[in-house]
């Protein structure tokens, strides 16, 4: 590699890391996107001037549907859809850097790694565990896919023996990468993409869909090591720095998602949680009668308030109300009451989710708050309209000791003057366990899909 | 004086042996390792150290532009066109090539997709006005 090659590597690697930097805060988050956007460029061009890269026409064809098909998906898809989308994109991912090994293992000279059956120890350790991530993550984030997108059942699929398969197939794995290493036979690569395929989709299906914005994340971390793998294959810094950057980033939002639900990474990964299961499990039928309330009351009761905190979770995207939402916070306002939003950090389907949604809705991202920065707050307002969401306000997470929830932060809207929970009907949350918010007196249901009810309050504000 | 030259020079003599031998030995580690050896090390500091990097500015992002973060470490991650576009390179048709060929197709959804579908989420973030 050329001392020119590598500095224009160096470049797109602080364009990177800057681009990342960008999105500390909204208003430089689009320049942060372009550094991007031109750290990819440039590693781009200084590759293909590298002597041993000579069929443009191919690669330029190849590059230009990729383009188009990535940029077409990317314009059409529904913000609602963008977890599903994401998980798809890391599988593709996986299955590029698993291609690249392979083109490796095969024609090791066009990468200056020896030759066919004689490449260093070193570079097949390298090409073996680079292909494994990257196999696990294209069929782990496949499953994660279906799940998100409803292709798989939502539920978690456990069965007896599992974790000793998992723990099974993955010593395999390893002892297939040292034979391989030893050997430097082709059926033992294959071997060794086929069980990271298996395994991939045996780490995923135990987990349940809500659990989806941890493996959303954790697939991140991964596709980056993958990147990182195949960066030592190529000595190339600008792959190893970054997929790390990737893989930290990955790891970190999966680690704020735990924390979001007070479990650990492990018991996360180890599958099982919610779903059906849980409910059935957890599930204990209640005789109290919840006051329920109609939209025509919520509307003159909202209308009559000064400050007001909106509570989006999954149910708000999976009902799209966020337009009618942000309708119904806009005629609030204009009756003069203050309007802020609440998100709680697991809300939704992948990290962020509910900021993106709103954002979509035109809703000012100054009026929209995490929850350490507006749970004090609850007590001096007069309304909580909580939308879609259920187990991030159920107050057994901080009393109640034997919950599946306990020790999780809430958000606290019992504490405001009065409550409003739309929801379809009375059943439990993810974590199968019941409200008991929905038995106060301070709170109303208010039945129905999400943004029917909106559009009902907002015909009631209009009147 | 004579025999102190003599041992200078048996010395001096000595010492290109000793450093014939250390050079073929050099390079016959690079010959069993592809001169990979330094590499290893070298790659792994740089591993570390952008870890700490990532580590830092990751946990300045605000927690609101997490998707958006997700969007663009996707993007980016498809550096891995890198390789790609190496393996594709020679003219000779083989499976290597093909096989680069597949992932240069597969890292560009990724990369036009990861960057469009960002930029999307980050135009739609404003201000109160």
């Amino acid at each position: 590699m050329s001392s020119l090659t590598t500095a224009a590597y160096l470049v797109s690697s602080v364009l990177f890391i800057l681009s990342l930097r960008g999105l500390s805060h909204p208003s430089t988050a689009r320049r942060g996107n372009f550094l991007g956007i031109l750290g990819m460029t440039i590693a781009i061009v200084t590759t293909l001037s590298n002597p041993g890269v000579l069929s443009y026409k191919e690669i330029g064809i190849a590059f230009l549907i990729g383009g188009l098909i990535g940029t077409s998906i990317a314009v059409k898809i529904q913000m609602t859809a963008l977890p599903q989308l994401v998980a798809a994109f890391h599988s593709l991912v996986g299955l590029a850097a698993v291609f690249v090994a392979a083109s490796a293992y095969y024609n090791p000279s066009a990468f200056n790694i020896g030759t066919v059956g004689s490449i260093p120890m070193g570079s097949l350790i390298e090409m073996s565990i680079g292909t494994a991530i990257g196999a696990v993550t294209f069929t782990g984030s496949i499953i994660a896919f279906g799940k998100l997108q409803g292709f798989v059942s939502g539920n978690p699929l456990v069965f007896k023996g599992q974790h000793f398969i998992n723990l099974l197939l993955g010593l395999g794995i390893i002892a297939l990468i040292v034979k391989f290493c030893i050997d430097q036979n082709q059926e033992l690569f294959w071997l060794i993409v086929f069980a990271s395929f298996v395994i991939g989709v045996l780490l995923i299906v135990p987990i349940g869909g809500a659990d989806m914005p941890v493996i959303v994340s954790m697939l991140n971390s991964y596709s980056g090591w993958a990147a990182a793998g195949i960066g030592f294959t190529l000595s190339n810094n600008l792959l190893i720095i970054t997929g790390a950057l990737v893989g930290s980033s990955g790891a970190i939002l999966s680690y704020i998602m735990c924390k979001g639900m007070n479990r650990s990474f492990l018991n996360v990964l180890l599958g099982g949680f919610g779903g059906e299961q849980a409910a059935s499990a957890g599930g204990v039928k209640d005789d109290r009668q919840a006051k329920q309330g109609n939209a025509a009351d919520a509307a003159f009761m909202m209308k009559n308030s000064k400050t007001i905190i909106i509570v989006p979770g999954y149910g708000m995207a999976v009902a799209q109300a966020q337009h009618a939402l942000r309708e119904m916070g806009d005629l609030l306002k204009a009756a003069g009451a203050e309007v802020r939003y609440a998100i709680h950090p697991v809300a939704g389907r992948m990290p962020g989710h509910m900021n993106v949604l709103l954002a979509e809705a035109n809703v000012p991202y100054d009026e929209v708050l995490e929850l350490d920065e507006i749970n004090r707050d609850f007590s001096e307002t007069d309304v909580a309209f909580v939308i879609g969401a259920n187990d991030v306000t159920n107050p057994a997470a901080k009393t109640d000791k034997t919950s599946a929830i306990y020790g999780m932060p809430i958000l606290d809207v019992e504490n405001a003057g009065q409550v409003f929970f739309v929801k379809r009907g009375m059943a439990s949350g993810y974590a199968g366990v019941q409200n008991e918010l929905f038995f106060r007196d301070n709170t109303l249901m208010l039945f129905g899909d999400a943004k029917k009810v909106c559009e009902d309050i907002i015909k009631g504000l209009e009147n | 004086m004579s025999e102190i030259s003599n041992q200078l020079e048996s010395l001096s003599y000595k010492a290109q042996q000793i450093a014939n031998e250390a050079s073929q030995l050099a390079s016959s580690v690079a010959e069993t390792s592809g001169g990979h050896s330094d590499f290893i090390i070298f790659g792994i500091t740089v591993l570390v150290l952008a870890c700490f990097v990532g580590y830092y500015v990751v946990w300045s992002v605000t927690p609101a532009l997490h998707s958006p973060l997700m969007g663009v470490t996707n993007a980016i991650s498809s550096v891995i066109i890198v390789g790609a576009l190496l393996a594709a390179g020679p003219v000779d048709s083989n499976i290597s090539k093909y096989f680069g060929l597949v992932a240069v197709t597969l890292a560009a959804v990724n990369i036009f997709g990861g960057f469009v579908v960002t930029n999307r989420m980050l135009s739609m973030f404003k201000k109160k006005q």
